[in-house]
């Protein structure tokens, strides 16, 4: 698979101790922004990420954890932002989908669930407080640009959707 | 085809969606509820975000040695590109959501053809904001329809707003030398060809917000050559007081 992220083994403990700053209970291996990561002579870094979004304001914060993170381990970090292929929802890993439900935000579903449930059509998304799917879209986009907003009608939770993006 | 060439493209696009951000933004805090006012300003931000990639380009293509800054804020009001209708003012929210219907619905169809461009820069940046777009349109659809067929104020508003927004569509079909230019040799958009399918499409749309289509003889235009209307000054002088104030900050 080309969408395949190429990490090197000694950065990936590395990188995987950075969280994303706004979802710091997920790890931003696990959101899937870091598409590559080699390791050149003389200790350099390249680390090649992409935002989930493009106007997401995490990724500066993100691009500088990596780099300090990196330093601390000894080597010489380059971080490069880049676009293609654009960042899709299927890049996160089941653990990180794990930990963003135990963080209280209901995870991506597949495409077809969340068209239905963005539209308004069925009731599909579990809430993440009490897994009853008797929840209702409350709007379309929420904290970030990257989630929408639902109530759950059973525990009567509003509760934050990480949106589908393929 | 020059670097200018591609340039002055670019700007043509991307200014759009600068303009419109700016416009959006001033609604931060003023939304008419919390989730409409998020809602806004998260489109606000797809939207410079997408600037930011295209301004980005601008700068490596430039022979000069500016940044995406200067692009985006030391301009003169001449020098930006942007089509009438997104330096429209938030009159009230049936123009803020209709404004961003008649833009979202173009901006759509434009990045759909520009992902198959033959500038890989481009294809990405398109890609990238056609998953974002798409949610724009949703989100501006749904609000139309919910306006034209809500209270019979809701429906007043929306008409108007519809009315006066109208004399602005035209002109984002226009082509100019450069657009064909680009457009030839496989770079660009030739948006004429979009032009029937977008209206086709905002016209069942507002059929189904049971709202009139207006029979319109002229249309505006001037934005794409750098002839705005008064509004631009003032979203220009609010913009970039911060950068002409304090020159070269950053953040």
């Amino acid at each position: 698979m080309t969408d395949q992220a190429d990490i090197a083994t000694e950065l990936y403990d590395i990188l995987k101790s950075v969280p994303d700053p706004e979802i710091p209970v997920l790890s931003i291996i696990d959101l899937g922004v870091v598409r590559s990561a080699k390791l050149l002579e003389n200790k350099v870094a390249k680390v090649d990420i992409t935002p989930t979004y493009s106007g997401c304001p995490a990724m500066d914060v993100i691009g500088d954890d990596i780099k300090t993170e990196l330093q601390k381990h000894g080597y010489t970090p380059q971080v490069k932002l880049i676009l293609s292929p654009a960042w899709t929802t299927d890049w996160m890993t089941e653990e990180g989908k794990q930990a963003l439900k135990e963080y209280g935000i209901a995870p991506p579903m597949d495409a077809t669930s969340d068209k239905d449930a963005l539209l308004g059509n069925k009731r599909v998304i579990p809430c993440p407080q009490c897994d009853s799917k008797n929840t209702r879209l409350v709007s379309q986009f929420a904290s970030t640009a990257c989630k929408a907003m639902f109530k759950c009608e059973d525990c009567e939770e509003t509760f934050d959707y990480f949106k589908c993006l393929i | 085809m020059t670097n200018e060439n591609l340039i002055e493209y670019i700007y043509g696009i991307a200014d759009n969606s600068l303009i419109l951000g700016q416009r959006i933004s001033e609604l931060c805090g003023h939304g008419p509820t919390l989730e409409t006012d998020i809602a806004m300003t998260n489109i606000a931000l797809d939207l410079l975000g997408q600037t930011r990639s295209y301004y980005q380009y601008v700068a490596e293509l430039s022979k000069s040695d500016i940044t995406e800054d200067d692009v985006a804020f030391l301009r003169t009001e001449r020098e930006y590109k942007n089509v009438l209708l997104v330096e429209q003012p938030n009159t009230d929210f049936a123009y803020v959501i209709t404004r961003q219907y008649f833009f979202d619905v173009f901006h759509f169809m434009l990045l759909k053809e520009l992902e198959n461009s033959k500038n890989v820069n481009f294809q990405a940046i398109a890609k990238k904001s056609l998953k974002e777009v798409s949610y724009h349109k949703r989100f501006s659809g749904d609000w139309l329809k919910r306006l034209g067929d809500g209270t019979e104020e809701s429906k007043n508003k929306a008409q108007k707003a519809v009315n006066d927004l109208w004399v602005y569509t035209n002109e984002l079909f226009q082509m100019t030398s450069n657009d064909k230019i680009i457009a030839e040799a496989g770079y660009g958009v030739n948006t004429e060809d979009l032009k029937a399918e977008y209206y086709n499409a905002i016209k069942a749309l507002l059929k189904e917000a049971t709202l009139d289509i207006p029979e319109v003889e002229y249309f505006q235009k001037g934005g794409k050559d750098g002839i705005h209307t008064e509004h631009m000054g003032y979203i220009l002088s609010d913009m970039q007081y911060m950068q002409r104030t304090y020159p070269d900050m950053k953040w």
